[in-house]
């Protein structure tokens, strides 16, 4: 996984509300066996129009989302269905970083497997950035710290958020999970004794 | 200070909390695969030189991509079949057991978990699907997670996670007839919205949650996660035993009543505390029908659509005309009479043989109206056989509904099942999301008896008007299936 710990890019911006993983990836992409392919399909029925041509009027296709790489988003972000896919397409877009006021719970864990970085932020910051975003000529950049924990813009520091010590550390050294978990193994193995013998004991 | 049921798991699982505010890694005791979520987790494993650790925990079916038509014809679609042969070769490859499309017991995962026996009190369940919260219906808990996770279980029996906060839902009172588990669900998460749950484990608690059969717990908590909830649960009681025994994975003989009496610990202490309370009034809740693009856009059957005008923040002003404006709805049109071109009555939410029975009440002695395509997909191979035994396929195909194989079908229209643009759909499904069911089609979510009675009468309907006394909480009767 490719490692976190400062990213500065272009914002793009989702006001909506309840963002769901069917909108973000669509149920036919969810046939493929691979973890790659996804970006072209990233918000697919919202993106092109009916004949195929990107859909002007979409968030993402404005010209001053041209390249972005970070994303603020409305409220409840990812919400529904558990799909990976979602992350994975978010991610070869270009996605490294989505922030909002609150995302759903698989949805912000998946994000965290796939090197992106959710930042949850409180509604009063969330709204400044798309004021922001709103107010501001051509491009708006970002800068997402996940050392220090900041997120700025060229006037400086707009908000710190919070992220649990173990996420935080595995996004910004690009830890494989599971290669964490086996250094438990014994543990793991520990436990399985234990629960082992209470069963025996309570089956006699 | 006592515990709750939550508590009582959680303590039991935790292999190891990690430090400083940390997740904890929890022990799994059953990890369910679907061959959706899964070819990219056992592609990981096999790159990285890994096993699966616990095969002999971990139980497999194909249901999403599945047809639902002939079973005797290969899949058409290409994409599909190659998922569903990978998960096959994976299986054989890890030693899992496999229920897969010759299987008589193969259905959809959530499904097929309960009736197998496989899902028990107490547990940890995961899977690669998000309707995992079904199976907290008999007091465990289980809750979705995703590819890399499925991989990560595969390869340790465990996850990671971060511990949720407890939620009681409440019910107080007893809802009247025509009001059952799928309205009583639909009725919190309209109260609390879709996000009113996120980072919490919702306890289900009251007389009316005691009354609903297996089958009802199950709709119950497979809801859950419409309300950001990272799972749902409800303490097992005479009920759930009933159910699990006999079938083929529960204790037997003297370790049954042993298994029973551990089982019922499994409550949560009377001086346990839970961070959030919400008491929902079931004695005052209609039938429940979707008018939105999102489970919270809900209301009673007695109700119209609403006024974008009405709702409180701009960001829910336009979410609420932009589901108008797709669901081709006018703001004040009565839910009552709105025409319908489709009828599902299937999914993980209400497929089993409890939500069969209650369409057929309904539907009994009548027709399918004619502009309407209705459809009944049991939610695996054993409903269906239950079903016919109890001749309820005779009463469905005789009215005019089509009576198919079990699966996801048009829950979520990645197999040949599917809405066109612009069809309507009374659907028993748990989602309602712009595209869900097909692209451009219309899902108004609801019961079985309501989706039974949209078909016979071509629109939305109050069921209670259309069968006075026969649509009613039963006492829970114990399932053949």
């Amino acid at each position: 996984m490719t490692p976190f710990t400062t990213h500065t890019g272009i914002v793009a911006a989702m006001a909506r509300v309840n963002v769901d993983t069917d909108q973000i990836i669509p149920k036919q992409f969810l046939k493929r066996v691979e973890r790659t392919g996804f970006g072209p399909a990233l918000f697919y029925d919202w993106r092109y129009l009916p004949d195929g041509s990107p859909n002007p009027k979409f968030e993402l296709n404005l010209p001053r989302a041209k390249g972005a790489t970070i994303l603020i988003a409305g409220a409840n972000f990812g919400c529904g269905s558990s799909r990976e896919h979602a992350p994975w397409a978010l991610g070869e877009y270009g996605f490294r970083a989505i922030l909002s006021e609150c995302f759903a719970d698989i949805f912000y864990a998946n994000c965290c497997q796939n090197g992106i970085l959710p930042v949850r932020l409180t509604p009063a910051e969330m709204t400044e950035l798309f004021r922001r975003y709103d107010a501001s000529e051509g491009p708006y950049r970002l800068t997402v710290d996940l050392e220090r924990t900041e997120v700025s813009d060229d006037s400086g520091v707009l908000a710190r958020f919070q992220m649990d010590d173990y996420r935080r550390e595995s996004l910004l050294k690009g830890l494989d999970e599971i290669g964490r978990t086996l250094l438990l193994q014994p543990q793991v193995a520990a436990y399985e004794r234990r629960r082992a013998a209470l069963l025996a004991r309570l089956e006699g | 200070m006592g515990r709750t049921l939550f508590e009582k798991i959680w303590d039991a699982h935790v292999v190891e909390q990690l430090p400083d505010g940390g997740p904890a890694l929890l022990y799994v005791d059953l990890h369910l695969v679907h061959e959706v979520t899964s070819p990219q987790a056992f592609e990981g494993l096999r790159l990285a030189g890994r096993q699966v650790r616990r095969p002999d925990l971990t139980v497999a079916t194909v249901d999403h991509n599945v047809p639902t038509g002939d079973r005797g014809l290969p899949i058409v679609d290409p994409v599909s079949r190659r998922q569903v042969d990978l998960l096959v070769d994976n299986a054989r490859a890890y030693g899992i057991p496999l229920y897969d499309l010759a299987s008589p017991q193969q259905g959809i995962v959530h499904v097929i978990g309960p009736e197998l026996g496989v899902t028990q009190p107490g547990m940890t369940i995961v899977c690669g699907d998000s309707h995992t919260s079904t199976h907290g219906a008999f007091g465990a808990l289980a809750f979705g997670i995703g590819t890399s996770e499925v991989e990560h279980v595969l390869a340790t029996q465990t996850v990671l996670l971060q511990r949720p906060r407890t939620l009681q839902a409440r019910f107080v009172g007893l809802p009247g007839p025509g009001v059952g588990a799928k309205d009583l669900v639909l009725a919190l998460i309209g109260q609390i919205g879709t996000a009113g749950a996120t980072g919490h484990v919702i306890e289900y608690a009251g007389p009316a949650i005691r009354a609903l059969s297996m089958e009802g717990r199950m709709t119950v908590c497979n809801m859950s996660i419409e309300a950001g909830a990272r799972a749902g649960m409800i303490a097992p009681d005479e009920t759930t035993f009933a159910y699990l025994m006999g079938r083929p994975h529960v204790p037997k003989g003297a370790a049954w009543s042993r298994a029973v009496d551990r089982w019922s610990l499994l409550v949560s202490d009377p001086d346990a505390r839970f961070d959030r309370v919400v008491e929902v009034n079931a004695a005052t809740i209609a039938p429940q029908v979707t008018w939105g693009t999102s489970p919270g856009m809900v209301g009673g059957i007695d109700g119209r659509v609403p006024d974008p005008a009405s709702f409180a923040s701009e960001a829910d002003r336009q979410a609420v005309a932009r589901a108008l404006e797709y669901m081709a709805l006018e703001p004040g049109t009565p839910m009552e009479g709105i025409p319908v071109n489709r009828v599902f009555i299937g999914s993980c939410t209400n497929a089993r043989i409890d939500d069969l029975r209650e369409a057929a009440r309904v539907v009994r002695g009548r027709k399918v109206s004619p502009h309407v395509r209705a459809m009944v997909v049991p939610g695996s191979m054993p409903v269906k056989a239950q079903a016919e035994r109890e001749g309820l396929h005779r009463i469905f195909i005789d009215a005019g509904f089509e009576w198919r194989n079990a699966g996801c079908s048009m829950c979520l229209g990645m197999n040949p099942d599917i809405l066109d643009s612009g069809e309507r759909c009374a659907s028993t499904s748990n989602r309602n999301f712009e595209g869900r069911q097909g692209k451009g089609g219309r899902t108004h979510l609801l019961s079985p008896a309501m989706a039974a009675a949209a078909a016979v009468t071509g629109h939305l309907t109050d069921v209670r008007r259309l069968e006075p006394a026969t649509v009613s909480l039963r006492p829970p009767e114990p399932s053949a299936v």
